[in-house]
Protein backbone atom coordinates (compact mmCIF):
# COMPACT_ATOMS: atom_id res chain seq x y z
CA UNK A 1 0.00 0.00 0.00
CA UNK A 2 0.85 3.75 -0.97
CA UNK A 3 -0.23 5.85 2.35
CA UNK A 4 0.32 9.60 2.40
CA UNK A 5 0.46 11.16 6.36
CA UNK A 6 -0.02 14.18 7.61
CA UNK A 7 1.54 14.48 10.94
CA UNK A 8 1.84 16.93 13.62
CA UNK A 9 5.59 17.71 14.05
CA UNK A 10 6.42 19.74 17.26
CA UNK A 11 9.84 20.14 18.76
CA UNK A 12 9.15 20.06 22.25
CA UNK A 13 6.24 21.99 24.72
CA UNK A 14 7.26 25.79 24.32
CA UNK A 15 7.29 25.01 19.86
CA UNK A 16 4.28 25.95 17.88
CA UNK A 17 4.38 23.04 16.12
CA UNK A 18 2.59 21.95 12.58
CA UNK A 19 1.83 19.35 10.28
CA UNK A 20 3.75 18.15 7.95
CA UNK A 21 3.44 16.04 5.10
CA UNK A 22 5.40 12.58 4.31
CA UNK A 23 4.38 9.43 2.08
CA UNK A 24 5.40 5.82 2.78
CA UNK A 25 5.33 2.93 0.33
CA UNK A 26 5.47 -0.95 0.17
CA UNK A 27 2.70 -0.84 3.71
CA UNK A 28 1.51 -4.06 4.77
CA UNK A 29 -2.09 -4.34 5.33
CA UNK A 30 -1.64 -6.39 8.10
CA UNK A 31 0.80 -4.40 9.87
CA UNK A 32 -0.37 -2.57 13.17
CA UNK A 33 -0.68 1.27 12.53
CA UNK A 34 2.39 1.53 15.15
CA UNK A 35 4.46 -0.69 13.02
CA UNK A 36 3.56 1.64 9.86
CA UNK A 37 4.46 4.39 12.21
CA UNK A 38 8.13 2.49 13.07
CA UNK A 39 8.05 2.23 8.91
CA UNK A 40 8.19 5.78 8.18
CA UNK A 41 10.71 6.16 11.69
CA UNK A 42 13.25 3.75 9.66
CA UNK A 43 12.77 5.42 7.04
CA UNK A 44 13.48 9.51 8.20
CA UNK A 45 16.59 7.75 10.11
CA UNK A 46 18.24 6.45 6.37
CA UNK A 47 17.22 9.93 5.71
CA UNK A 48 18.75 11.81 8.36
CA UNK A 49 15.65 13.36 9.54
CA UNK A 50 14.24 13.59 13.38
CA UNK A 51 12.16 10.65 14.18
CA UNK A 52 8.54 11.20 15.20
CA UNK A 53 7.93 10.32 18.80
CA UNK A 54 4.91 8.88 19.71
CA UNK A 55 4.19 6.87 22.87
CA UNK A 56 3.97 2.91 23.11
CA UNK A 57 4.68 0.24 25.17
CA UNK A 58 3.02 -3.29 24.86
CA UNK A 59 1.20 -3.39 22.01
CA UNK A 60 -1.45 -5.61 22.62
CA UNK A 61 -4.50 -3.01 24.22
CA UNK A 62 -3.66 -3.73 27.72
CA UNK A 63 -1.47 -0.87 28.95
CA UNK A 64 -3.04 2.57 27.64
CA UNK A 65 0.66 3.99 26.28
CA UNK A 66 -0.41 4.32 22.75
CA UNK A 67 -3.02 6.82 21.98
CA UNK A 68 -3.43 9.70 19.48
CA UNK A 69 -5.85 11.09 16.97
CA UNK A 70 -6.07 9.31 13.49
CA UNK A 71 -8.23 11.19 11.07
CA UNK A 72 -9.78 13.07 13.64
CA UNK A 73 -11.07 10.08 15.89
CA UNK A 74 -8.91 9.28 18.62
CA UNK A 75 -7.41 5.56 18.35
CA UNK A 76 -8.86 5.59 14.56
CA UNK A 77 -11.71 4.77 12.92
CA UNK A 78 -12.38 1.88 14.26
CA UNK A 79 -14.60 2.13 17.76
CA UNK A 80 -13.47 0.50 20.78
CA UNK A 81 -9.64 -0.29 19.48
CA UNK A 82 -6.16 1.00 20.41
CA UNK A 83 -4.02 2.55 18.51
CA UNK A 84 -1.99 -0.39 18.62
CA UNK A 85 -4.36 -2.75 17.90
CA UNK A 86 -5.77 -0.89 14.55
CA UNK A 87 -4.34 -2.32 11.23
CA UNK A 88 -3.46 -0.84 8.17
CA UNK A 89 -6.09 -3.28 6.52
CA UNK A 90 -8.77 -0.21 7.84
CA UNK A 91 -7.32 1.85 5.30
CA UNK A 92 -7.37 1.90 1.60
CA UNK A 93 -4.39 2.37 -1.35
CA UNK A 94 -3.74 5.90 -1.54
CA UNK A 95 -5.08 7.19 1.43
CA UNK A 96 -4.32 10.28 3.04
CA UNK A 97 -4.03 10.04 6.49
CA UNK A 98 -4.31 12.65 9.46
CA UNK A 99 -2.19 12.13 12.71
CA UNK A 100 -2.43 14.34 15.73
CA UNK A 101 -1.51 14.21 19.29
CA UNK A 102 -5.03 14.04 22.14
CA UNK A 103 -5.58 17.50 22.39
CA UNK A 104 -6.44 19.02 25.61
CA UNK A 105 -5.32 21.75 28.00
CA UNK A 106 -4.93 19.14 30.52
CA UNK A 107 -2.93 17.25 27.96
CA UNK A 108 0.30 19.61 26.96
CA UNK A 109 2.34 18.09 24.07
CA UNK A 110 5.68 17.34 25.05
CA UNK A 111 7.03 16.31 21.04
CA UNK A 112 5.23 15.33 17.95
CA UNK A 113 2.30 12.93 18.93
CA UNK A 114 3.76 12.75 22.63
CA UNK A 115 1.54 13.96 25.11
CA UNK A 116 1.58 14.89 29.12
CA UNK A 117 -0.85 12.87 30.59
CA UNK A 118 -0.11 13.03 34.11
CA UNK A 119 -3.26 15.15 35.23
CA UNK A 120 -4.49 11.73 35.29
CA UNK A 121 -2.17 10.76 38.01
CA UNK A 122 -3.05 13.55 39.70
CA UNK A 123 -6.96 12.72 39.60
CA UNK A 124 -5.65 9.12 41.27
CA UNK A 125 -2.97 10.11 43.80
CA UNK A 126 -6.16 12.39 44.84
CA UNK A 127 -8.34 9.19 46.10
CA UNK A 128 -8.29 6.33 43.36
CA UNK A 129 -6.89 4.27 46.44
CA UNK A 130 -7.96 2.77 49.39
CA UNK A 131 -5.99 3.43 52.38
CA UNK A 132 -5.02 0.38 54.34
CA UNK A 133 -1.64 -0.74 55.94
CA UNK A 134 0.31 -2.89 54.10
CA UNK A 135 1.44 -6.38 55.45
CA UNK A 136 0.82 -9.95 54.19
CA UNK A 137 -1.97 -9.94 51.34
CA UNK A 138 -5.12 -10.48 53.55
CA UNK A 139 -7.27 -14.01 53.11
CA UNK A 140 -9.64 -13.14 50.21
CA UNK A 141 -12.59 -15.12 51.73
CA UNK A 142 -12.79 -12.75 55.06
CA UNK A 143 -14.63 -9.87 53.29
CA UNK A 144 -17.18 -11.03 51.04
CA UNK A 145 -18.03 -10.09 47.97
CA UNK A 146 -20.48 -11.37 45.40
CA UNK A 147 -19.67 -12.29 42.16
CA UNK A 148 -21.65 -9.91 40.29
CA UNK A 149 -20.74 -7.18 41.94
CA UNK A 150 -16.79 -8.08 41.73
CA UNK A 151 -17.87 -8.23 37.68
CA UNK A 152 -19.18 -4.91 38.25
CA UNK A 153 -16.23 -3.23 40.01
CA UNK A 154 -14.25 -5.39 37.24
CA UNK A 155 -15.60 -3.58 34.38
CA UNK A 156 -14.92 -0.07 36.02
CA UNK A 157 -11.39 -0.78 37.03
CA UNK A 158 -10.58 -2.25 33.03
CA UNK A 159 -9.73 1.06 32.43
CA UNK A 160 -6.26 1.90 31.32
CA UNK A 161 -5.99 5.33 31.66
CA UNK A 162 -5.38 5.91 27.75
CA UNK A 163 -7.25 9.57 27.34
CA UNK A 164 -9.14 8.82 24.68
CA UNK A 165 -12.23 9.73 26.34
CA UNK A 166 -10.36 13.34 27.08
CA UNK A 167 -9.69 13.72 23.42
CA UNK A 168 -12.76 12.89 21.62
CA UNK A 169 -14.93 14.65 24.10
CA UNK A 170 -16.00 18.17 23.02
CA UNK A 171 -15.31 19.41 25.80
CA UNK A 172 -12.04 17.57 27.16
CA UNK A 173 -13.83 16.26 30.05
CA UNK A 174 -12.13 13.45 32.08
CA UNK A 175 -15.62 12.50 33.68
CA UNK A 176 -15.11 8.88 32.00
CA UNK A 177 -11.58 8.49 33.40
CA UNK A 178 -12.69 9.66 37.24
CA UNK A 179 -16.02 8.45 37.52
CA UNK A 180 -14.44 4.53 36.30
CA UNK A 181 -12.05 4.60 39.33
CA UNK A 182 -14.42 6.49 41.92
CA UNK A 183 -16.97 3.58 41.05
CA UNK A 184 -14.72 0.56 41.07
CA UNK A 185 -13.89 1.71 44.58
CA UNK A 186 -17.63 2.58 45.45
CA UNK A 187 -18.98 -0.31 44.39
CA UNK A 188 -16.01 -2.90 47.22
CA UNK A 189 -16.82 -2.97 50.39
CA UNK A 190 -12.71 -2.13 51.08
CA UNK A 191 -13.47 1.17 49.12
CA UNK A 192 -16.88 2.33 51.15
CA UNK A 193 -15.41 3.40 53.94
CA UNK A 194 -13.59 6.53 52.06
CA UNK A 195 -16.26 6.57 49.38
CA UNK A 196 -17.38 10.24 50.38
CA UNK A 197 -13.82 11.86 50.52
CA UNK A 198 -12.42 10.16 47.86
CA UNK A 199 -15.05 11.56 45.43
CA UNK A 200 -14.78 15.33 46.51
CA UNK A 201 -10.98 15.07 46.10
CA UNK A 202 -10.97 13.65 43.25
CA UNK A 203 -13.59 15.50 41.24
CA UNK A 204 -11.93 18.34 42.83
CA UNK A 205 -8.41 17.53 41.33
CA UNK A 206 -9.84 16.99 37.93
CA UNK A 207 -11.56 20.23 38.07
CA UNK A 208 -8.01 21.82 39.34
CA UNK A 209 -6.35 19.90 35.95
CA UNK A 210 -8.16 21.96 33.95
CA UNK A 211 -10.60 19.66 32.18
CA UNK A 212 -14.55 20.46 31.32
CA UNK A 213 -17.69 20.08 32.20
CA UNK A 214 -19.34 15.96 30.78
CA UNK A 215 -22.33 17.13 28.63
CA UNK A 216 -23.33 13.66 27.94
CA UNK A 217 -22.76 13.32 24.51
CA UNK A 218 -21.55 9.48 25.04
CA UNK A 219 -18.30 10.03 22.85
CA UNK A 220 -16.42 9.11 25.01
CA UNK A 221 -17.88 5.26 25.54
CA UNK A 222 -17.82 4.87 21.56
CA UNK A 223 -14.35 5.42 21.88
CA UNK A 224 -13.14 4.26 24.81
CA UNK A 225 -10.99 0.50 24.10
CA UNK A 226 -12.10 -1.14 27.31
CA UNK A 227 -15.52 0.36 26.80
CA UNK A 228 -15.69 1.80 29.76
CA UNK A 229 -19.80 2.70 30.22
CA UNK A 230 -21.55 6.40 30.71
CA UNK A 231 -23.29 5.31 33.72
CA UNK A 232 -20.25 5.14 35.54
CA UNK A 233 -20.38 8.98 35.48
CA UNK A 234 -24.00 8.79 36.39
CA UNK A 235 -23.01 6.68 39.65
CA UNK A 236 -20.16 9.42 39.67
CA UNK A 237 -22.28 12.35 39.63
CA UNK A 238 -24.68 10.06 42.38
CA UNK A 239 -21.48 9.74 45.20
CA UNK A 240 -20.35 13.27 44.70
CA UNK A 241 -24.37 14.84 45.26
CA UNK A 242 -24.36 12.28 48.19
CA UNK A 243 -21.11 13.19 49.48
CA UNK A 244 -21.62 16.65 49.06
CA UNK A 245 -25.51 16.07 51.08
CA UNK A 246 -24.14 14.47 53.40
CA UNK A 247 -20.89 16.87 54.40
CA UNK A 248 -20.40 17.46 58.00
CA UNK B 1 -9.05 28.17 41.55
CA UNK B 2 -10.30 30.18 43.94
CA UNK B 3 -12.81 29.63 46.61
CA UNK B 4 -15.81 31.09 45.38
CA UNK B 5 -15.87 28.60 42.05
CA UNK B 6 -18.61 26.32 41.97
CA UNK B 7 -17.11 22.91 41.05
CA UNK B 8 -18.09 21.32 37.32
CA UNK B 9 -20.84 18.64 39.05
CA UNK B 10 -22.59 21.71 41.18
CA UNK B 11 -22.65 23.91 38.03
CA UNK B 12 -24.42 20.89 36.30
CA UNK B 13 -26.76 20.03 38.81
CA UNK B 14 -27.64 24.03 38.74
CA UNK B 15 -28.39 23.13 35.12
CA UNK B 16 -30.05 19.93 35.81
CA UNK B 17 -32.57 21.71 38.42
CA UNK B 18 -33.52 24.79 36.49
CA UNK B 19 -34.20 22.53 32.93
CA UNK B 20 -36.50 20.53 35.11
CA UNK B 21 -38.47 23.13 36.27
CA UNK B 22 -38.42 24.29 32.77
CA UNK B 23 -39.70 20.97 31.40
CA UNK B 24 -42.17 20.87 34.58
CA UNK B 25 -43.49 24.61 33.71
CA UNK B 26 -43.91 23.29 29.84
CA UNK B 27 -46.20 20.67 31.15
CA UNK B 28 -48.39 23.64 32.78
CA UNK B 29 -48.01 26.00 29.69
CA UNK B 30 -49.11 23.79 27.42
CA UNK B 31 -51.86 22.63 29.76
CA UNK B 32 -53.11 26.14 29.27
CA UNK B 33 -52.59 26.47 25.83
CA UNK B 34 -54.37 23.54 24.96
CA UNK B 35 -57.56 25.90 25.66
CA UNK B 36 -57.23 27.41 22.52
CA UNK B 37 -58.23 24.43 20.46
CA UNK B 38 -62.07 24.63 22.25
CA UNK B 39 -64.69 26.32 19.86
CA UNK B 40 -64.34 29.54 19.13
CA UNK B 41 -66.93 31.76 21.53
CA UNK B 42 -66.00 28.65 24.71
CA UNK B 43 -62.34 29.28 24.01
CA UNK B 44 -62.30 33.19 23.73
CA UNK B 45 -63.82 33.53 27.31
CA UNK B 46 -62.43 30.56 28.88
CA UNK B 47 -58.58 31.29 27.82
CA UNK B 48 -59.23 35.16 28.71
CA UNK B 49 -60.35 34.15 32.21
CA UNK B 50 -57.56 31.80 32.48
CA UNK B 51 -55.19 34.13 32.00
CA UNK B 52 -56.60 36.79 34.02
CA UNK B 53 -56.78 33.66 36.75
CA UNK B 54 -52.60 33.60 36.26
CA UNK B 55 -51.88 37.63 36.45
CA UNK B 56 -53.96 37.63 39.93
CA UNK B 57 -52.80 34.35 42.16
CA UNK B 58 -49.88 34.85 44.67
CA UNK B 59 -48.97 31.52 44.36
CA UNK B 60 -48.90 31.49 40.56
CA UNK B 61 -46.90 35.30 40.73
CA UNK B 62 -43.86 33.56 43.33
CA UNK B 63 -43.96 30.16 40.56
CA UNK B 64 -43.86 33.22 37.89
CA UNK B 65 -40.49 34.30 39.81
CA UNK B 66 -38.89 31.28 40.27
CA UNK B 67 -39.21 30.60 36.44
CA UNK B 68 -37.70 33.59 35.38
CA UNK B 69 -34.85 33.08 37.81
CA UNK B 70 -35.10 29.01 36.35
CA UNK B 71 -34.58 30.71 32.44
CA UNK B 72 -32.15 33.47 33.83
CA UNK B 73 -29.78 30.82 36.08
CA UNK B 74 -29.94 27.89 33.38
CA UNK B 75 -28.28 31.04 30.76
CA UNK B 76 -26.13 31.97 33.15
CA UNK B 77 -24.64 28.58 33.98
CA UNK B 78 -24.89 27.42 30.15
CA UNK B 79 -22.25 30.45 29.48
CA UNK B 80 -20.15 29.76 32.60
CA UNK B 81 -19.59 25.98 31.38
CA UNK B 82 -19.08 26.99 27.92
CA UNK B 83 -16.43 29.41 28.56
CA UNK B 84 -14.66 26.80 30.92
CA UNK B 85 -15.24 24.03 28.30
CA UNK B 86 -13.43 26.40 25.55
CA UNK B 87 -10.52 26.70 27.93
CA UNK B 88 -10.33 23.08 28.22
CA UNK B 89 -8.70 22.66 24.51
CA UNK B 90 -6.84 25.49 23.09
CA UNK B 91 -5.45 23.79 20.05
CA UNK B 92 -8.55 22.54 17.85
CA UNK B 93 -7.74 19.50 15.78
CA UNK B 94 -6.84 20.18 12.59
CA UNK B 95 -8.92 17.21 11.22
CA UNK B 96 -11.92 16.51 13.29
CA UNK B 97 -14.01 13.70 12.61
CA UNK B 98 -15.34 13.08 16.37
CA UNK B 99 -18.67 14.13 15.69
CA UNK B 100 -19.09 10.36 14.17
CA UNK B 101 -19.16 8.43 17.59
CA UNK B 102 -21.89 11.25 19.52
CA UNK B 103 -25.57 12.60 18.17
CA UNK B 104 -25.36 16.10 16.42
CA UNK B 105 -27.97 17.45 18.90
CA UNK B 106 -26.22 16.46 21.88
CA UNK B 107 -23.30 19.17 20.94
CA UNK B 108 -25.18 21.66 20.12
CA UNK B 109 -27.28 22.15 23.33
CA UNK B 110 -25.66 25.59 23.23
CA UNK B 111 -27.24 26.76 19.69
CA UNK B 112 -30.09 24.82 20.10
CA UNK B 113 -30.56 26.97 23.50
CA UNK B 114 -29.87 30.54 21.72
CA UNK B 115 -32.80 29.32 19.66
CA UNK B 116 -34.86 29.05 22.25
CA UNK B 117 -33.96 31.76 23.77
CA UNK B 118 -34.23 34.22 20.53
CA UNK B 119 -37.86 32.85 20.44
CA UNK B 120 -38.84 33.48 24.16
CA UNK B 121 -37.59 37.19 23.11
CA UNK B 122 -39.94 37.27 20.46
CA UNK B 123 -42.58 35.36 22.15
CA UNK B 124 -42.59 37.67 25.53
CA UNK B 125 -42.07 40.80 23.48
CA UNK B 126 -45.81 39.23 21.71
CA UNK B 127 -47.69 38.03 24.41
CA UNK B 128 -46.30 38.41 27.66
CA UNK B 129 -44.98 41.95 27.36
CA UNK B 130 -48.64 43.36 25.56
CA UNK B 131 -50.49 41.22 28.51
CA UNK B 132 -48.86 42.87 31.29
CA UNK B 133 -47.95 46.54 30.18
CA UNK B 134 -49.54 46.92 26.82
CA UNK B 135 -53.23 47.79 26.63
CA UNK B 136 -55.58 45.21 25.39
CA UNK B 137 -59.21 45.45 24.81
CA UNK B 138 -61.13 43.58 27.55
CA UNK B 139 -63.91 40.55 26.63
CA UNK B 140 -67.73 40.64 27.43
CA UNK B 141 -66.82 39.49 31.07
CA UNK B 142 -64.31 42.47 31.72
CA UNK B 143 -61.05 40.52 30.88
CA UNK B 144 -58.10 41.31 29.07
CA UNK B 145 -58.38 40.07 25.56
CA UNK B 146 -55.59 38.05 25.40
CA UNK B 147 -57.21 35.39 22.98
CA UNK B 148 -58.11 37.69 20.10
CA UNK B 149 -54.48 38.38 20.26
CA UNK B 150 -53.18 35.19 19.92
CA UNK B 151 -55.48 34.54 17.11
CA UNK B 152 -54.48 37.48 15.21
CA UNK B 153 -50.71 36.83 15.58
CA UNK B 154 -50.99 33.06 15.21
CA UNK B 155 -53.17 34.31 11.28
CA UNK B 156 -49.56 35.19 10.33
CA UNK B 157 -47.82 32.82 8.25
CA UNK B 158 -44.31 33.44 8.83
CA UNK B 159 -45.08 33.75 12.16
CA UNK B 160 -46.51 30.13 13.03
CA UNK B 161 -43.62 28.95 10.40
CA UNK B 162 -40.85 30.57 13.03
CA UNK B 163 -42.71 29.05 15.79
CA UNK B 164 -42.97 25.63 14.17
CA UNK B 165 -39.04 25.55 13.83
CA UNK B 166 -38.44 26.36 17.10
CA UNK B 167 -40.11 23.76 18.42
CA UNK B 168 -38.54 21.56 16.19
CA UNK B 169 -35.01 22.97 18.27
CA UNK B 170 -36.67 22.82 21.80
CA UNK B 171 -37.70 19.17 20.64
CA UNK B 172 -34.20 18.34 20.18
CA UNK B 173 -32.58 20.18 23.47
CA UNK B 174 -35.98 18.60 25.52
CA UNK B 175 -34.60 15.17 23.99
CA UNK B 176 -31.41 15.26 25.48
CA UNK B 177 -31.76 18.37 27.95
CA UNK B 178 -34.28 15.45 29.91
CA UNK B 179 -32.29 12.89 29.83
CA UNK B 180 -28.90 14.48 30.74
CA UNK B 181 -30.42 16.22 33.93
CA UNK B 182 -31.70 12.60 34.92
CA UNK B 183 -27.62 11.69 34.44
CA UNK B 184 -26.20 14.59 36.45
CA UNK B 185 -28.06 14.17 38.81
CA UNK B 186 -27.47 10.68 39.07
CA UNK B 187 -29.18 7.84 38.29
CA UNK B 188 -27.49 5.45 37.15
CA UNK B 189 -29.54 1.82 37.79
CA UNK B 190 -29.58 1.01 34.36
CA UNK B 191 -33.31 -0.35 34.66
CA UNK B 192 -34.33 3.56 35.31
CA UNK B 193 -31.76 5.01 32.60
CA UNK B 194 -33.94 3.40 30.47
CA UNK B 195 -36.87 4.58 31.90
CA UNK B 196 -35.58 7.82 31.60
CA UNK B 197 -34.90 7.68 27.90
CA UNK B 198 -38.46 6.71 27.20
CA UNK B 199 -39.92 8.75 29.40
CA UNK B 200 -37.57 11.23 28.07
CA UNK B 201 -38.46 10.73 24.44
CA UNK B 202 -42.15 10.62 24.64
CA UNK B 203 -42.23 14.13 26.88
CA UNK B 204 -40.03 15.89 24.20
CA UNK B 205 -42.02 14.94 21.15
CA UNK B 206 -45.21 15.02 22.65
CA UNK B 207 -44.75 18.24 23.94
CA UNK B 208 -43.18 20.00 21.45
CA UNK B 209 -45.40 18.36 18.53
CA UNK B 210 -48.18 19.58 20.69
CA UNK B 211 -47.09 23.16 21.25
CA UNK B 212 -46.41 23.29 17.47
CA UNK B 213 -49.92 21.68 16.12
CA UNK B 214 -51.65 24.73 18.28
CA UNK B 215 -50.93 27.48 16.37
CA UNK B 216 -51.26 25.44 12.74
CA UNK B 217 -54.73 24.39 14.35
CA UNK B 218 -55.37 28.61 14.84
CA UNK B 219 -54.04 29.53 11.74
CA UNK B 220 -56.23 27.31 9.30
CA UNK B 221 -59.11 26.50 11.82
CA UNK B 222 -59.55 29.99 12.87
Amino acid sequence: MHIRLKIWRQENSHDTGKMQDYAIADVNPDMSFLEMLDMLNEQLLAQGQRVVEFDHDCREGICGQCGMMINGRAHGPLKNTTTCQLHMRSFREGDTIYIEPFRATAFPVKCDLKVDRSAFDRVIQAGGYVAVNTGQAPEANSIPVGHPVAEAAFDAAACIGCGACVAVCKNSSAALFTSAKITHLALLPQGAVEAQERVRRMVDQMDAEGFGHCSNTEACEAECPQQISVLHIARMNWEYNKAQLLKK
Amino acid sequence: MGQWRQKTLTRKNWMAFTGLFLCFFLVIHLLGNLQLMLPDERAHLQFNAYSHLLSGNILIKIISWVLYASIIAHVVYAIAITLTNKRSRDVKYHYDRRGEVSKWYTRNMGVLGTIIFIFLVIHFRDFWYVYKFGSLPLDERGNKDLYRLVVAVYSETWYVLVYVLCMVALCYHLLHGFFSAARTLGVYHPRYVRWVRVIGWIYSVGICAAFAWIPIYVHFLK
